[in-house]
């Protein structure tokens, strides 16, 4: 139900039905094919490097921890392997969802499985929720995946900085799923063809999560939950304090990704964990782009999108006022400025809060 | 009664990629491989009725712009989801230069 009968966020509710946008109507800066060709191509090299620095930082780092176990260290250890377990893995997921990064199409579903378990994400129902945010981005009543809300909580806003509540909840789902139980939310989304390799994905994590259990018993330690399956708990809070910049206070209802996401400058350690998303309105525009072309397609078309915001800060100078601002006005949001002669927003339908 | 339509110049078409080809109210894509073979499929992605010409054509097979669903282009297979609906495939021949369909 609406908060206080403000907008209709559910899935199942009336702006389910109305708001469809259609695909076609989105805008896209106009960029010259072959550029976008030659940006969309993959590399398997390109792609390993990151993939295999990656991997090898959470194996040598989860050694670290093991070492340390049991010793003060073992705090900052954690601290550290929990950041590229967690947040490395949840930006990997989302690229290799895509299956962008990879031109060998076994490399990006092997990495997408192993990225989707450290993320405690199931791999199928998580597809099918991305792929319709990526088709009705922030349109309300459309998008399963609208961070805030209007009137946005600023208790669960603080919380979920640090990912935890929304990670619970994860898990609370993956029992569920594993029971064989989907929201009707979820089916609105998930066509009923899915269901059965979801199920088992849903089941999967949970056995593997069982057995990590069952070795911390027999061996009397938490060091394989601290391993295995705790840090997307622990070790979340950088991807999502990252991505919260992603939508969060911009325009709803709008078939323009200049309007509804944010692109900010980021530095390289960050953005090789976060995987370049810090470029979204990029990647939302031209989704088959991969990660590692995002800083070459922003030079592309940077002169028709509103300024990229200077820090992760600046980012955050805007949208803590914004959404403090929505508590009281929930029609408020930080409309984008264009520069001039950049491509106008296409008209669209989808009525403001306050006629509905 | 076989209905031949020219498409386009085989030329117009580079190797690994794709045009497209409106024909009435109806639409197309014509695809030349590696080996530089030409094919032709339904123009829009079955998964949300996205043009195919904006995608990206690697060996045989296209990847949509929108979701990145990918069909093998000589069969009209999904390959990957979200797509789960074959793309329907139309006869090329290459004519005196031209490519034409059988629609
Ligand atoms: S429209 Fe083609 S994959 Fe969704």
């Amino acid at each position: 139900m609406p908060k206080d009968g403000y907008r209709d966020y559910s899935l199942t509710g009336p702006n389910a039905k109305a708001s469809l946008l259609g695909n076609a109507a989105w805008y896209a800066s106009p960029a010259p094919r072959k550029r976008i060709k030659e940006l969309t191509k993959r590399s398997d090299r390109l792609a390993l490097i990151n993939y295999g620095t990656w991997l090898g930082l959470v194996v040598a780092t989860g050694a670290l921890l093991a070492a340390v176990w049991g010793t003060a260290w073992a705090w900052p250890a954690a601290l550290v392997y929990g950041v590229f377990y967690g947040s490395g893995a949840d930006s990997r997921w989302h690229e290799t969802g895509h299956g962008t990064p990879f031109k060998t199409r076994w490399l990006n579903d092997a990495f997408y499985r192993l990225a989707s378990f450290m993320s405690l994400r199931n791999p199928h129902l998580w597809r099918w929720s991305h792929t319709r945010h990526h088709s009705e981005t922030i349109i309300v009543g459309r998008d399963p995946e609208i961070a805030f809300p209007r009137p946005p909580s600023i208790r669960d806003w603080a919380l979920n900085l640090l990912y935890i509540p929304a990670i619970t909840k994860e898990l609370g789902k993956m029992v569920r799923i594993a029971l064989g139980n989907l929201t009707e939310a979820e089916k609105s989304f998930l066509p009923e063809s899915e269901w059965p390799k979801t199920f088992a994905a849903s089941r999967a994590h949970l056995m593997v999560l069982a057995l990590v259990g069952l070795a911390a018993v027999t061996i009397q330690s938490w060091l394989p939950l601290f391993l295995i399956g705790l840090p997307t708990f622990y070790g979340s809070w950088l991807h999502h304090i990252l991505a919260t910049t992603q939508h969060a206070g911009l325009a709803e209802d709008v078939p323009d990704h200049r309007m509804n996401s944010r692109t900010f400058y980021l530095n390289p350690f960050f953005r090789f964990i976060y995987s370049n998303m810090n470029y979204h309105i990029e990647h939302h525009m031209y989704p088959m782009v991969p990660f590692y072309n995002l800083p070459a397609l922003h030079e592309e078309i940077k002169a028709d999108c509103p300024p990229a915001y200077g820090s992760l800060l600046a980012c955050y100078r805007e949208m803590v006022p914004a959404v403090m601002r929505q508590q009281a006005d929930p029609n408020h949001y930080v409309q984008r400025p264009l520069p001039a002669g950049a491509g106008a927003t296409p008209a669209y339908e989808r009525p403001v809060i306050a006629a509905e | 009664m076989p209905n031949w339509v020219r498409a386009c110049d085989a030329n117009e078409v580079e190797v690994e990629d794709l045009v497209r080809f409106d024909h009435g109210d109806r639409t197309f894509a014509v695809y030349r491989s590696p080996d530089d073979g030409y094919f032709c499929t339904d123009g829009l992605c079955t998964h949300e009725q996205v043009h195919l010409a904006d995608g990206l054509v690697m060996d045989y097979e296209i990847e949509c712009p929108k979701h990145n669903a990918t069909f093998d282009y000589r069969t009209g297979e999904a390959r990957r989801a979200p797509a789960c609906v074959n793309l329907a495939t139309y006869p090329v021949k290459i004519e005196n230069g031209s490519v034409w369909i059988e629609i």
